[in-house]
């Protein structure tokens, strides 16, 4: 525990900059729609950053790649959603898998 | 994710129900939060920051700076550029908003990435009753959760152990299968994860993610 105060410093300053970062676009552009080439753009983010963070949230290690039990864990959860699983069980089967790796490795 | 007809609008209830297993999902996911952030912050910090910043993945990040020994403002950035998706997905949901300028602000906080692609109507809408609801749904989970995880951390060990780190990546998969329905979304979805994996090495921590939305660009402006 020798960062606590770093870590209020850090609640602090997230608290603020989180709750200015979602306020931004809702204050700036509200209740109007955007241009046709914009919203081309904006239907496309959801995949583009939930596969950035799927890819970074499995493989990132600090700032190397890395594959270890994340990997088990992703691909149980791809199969758990072949299979039509709920989002629960996704999780825990992910979960479950990757418990499973990291005891064999 | 389709719970909801076209029938009649949604409510506010309706996100809450369809909001439901991503709050589940979010226990578990403030658990290993609680787990992971009570011996780098301490016990108060860790139920804090779940309380204030409410945005898992710059929780997450911003502890591990923490924990690796960054200071506070090396945590602080880590965290900001985790949640600068966040102003795309805000730029996203704002011609569904309506009202003041204050009360978009403050719907706006309600945004988070399970609650933002569970509202996606395709074309560029939101249902905004839809994103509330899931929200309302997963922000008392988070905070079960995250409590879970700094009472019963000692018990839990390493929550590496238990596959607690795998939940994530799991949690935004599912979310992405739902949104690649298109061969279009998918080759997005491709591109994004590889600009994100290469920047990884280079980057800074949410960086990559940032980066990922120029698959977006590419794929809106791409004519197939």
């Amino acid at each position: 525990m020798a960062h606590v105060s770093a870590a209020w410093i850090t609640i602090g300053a997230l608290a603020v900059a989180t709750a200015v970062i979602k306020a931004a676009g809702p204050v700036a552009l509200g209740g109007r729609p955007l241009p046709p080439r914009v919203t081309a753009v904006v239907v496309l983010l959801a995949p583009a950053i939930l596969a950035a963070l799927v890819v970074t949230e499995t493989f990132a290690s600090g700032r190397s790649l890395a594959i270890d039990e994340r990997a088990a864990g992703l691909i149980a959860a791809a199969a758990a959603i072949w299979l039509r699983a709920s989002l629960p069980v996704v999780v825990i089967v992910a979960a479950a898998a990757a418990a499973g790796a990291r005891a064999i490795a | 994710m389709s719970v909801v007809t076209a029938e009649r609008p949604a409510t506010i209830r309706d996100g809450i129900r369809a909001g439901l297993p991503f709050g589940a999902a979010a226990v578990l996911l403030g658990l290993s939060f609680g787990v992971v952030a009570r011996p780098v912050m301490g016990p108060e910090a860790a139920i804090v920051m779940s309380a204030f910043v409410f945005a898992g993945a710059a929780q997450f990040g911003s502890t591990a700076v923490l924990a690796a020994g960054g200071g506070a403002a090396a945590a602080i950035i880590a965290g900001i550029l985790l949640n600068a998706r966040f102003l795309a997905m805000g730029v996203a949901y704002a011609p569904s908003l309506f009202g003041g300028p204050l009360r978009r602000a403050l719907e706006g906080q309600a945004v988070v990435d399970a609650s933002w692609a569970l509202a996606n109507r395709g074309g560029g809408r939101f249902d905004r009753n839809l994103l509330l609801g899931a929200t309302l749904a997963q922000y008392p989970a988070w905070q079960l959760g995250t409590v879970l995880g700094v009472l019963f951390g000692n018990a839990i060990g390493d929550p590496r152990d238990l596959g607690l780190n795998a939940i994530f990546p799991a949690f935004f998969l599912a979310l992405l299968v739902d949104e690649a329905r298109t061969p279009r979304a998918r080759a997005v979805a491709l591109g994004g994860a590889a600009i994100a994996l290469a920047l990884v090495p280079v980057a800074p921590a949410g960086l990559p993610i940032i980066a990922a939305c120029l698959a977006a660009v590419v794929g809106a402006w791409w004519r197939t």
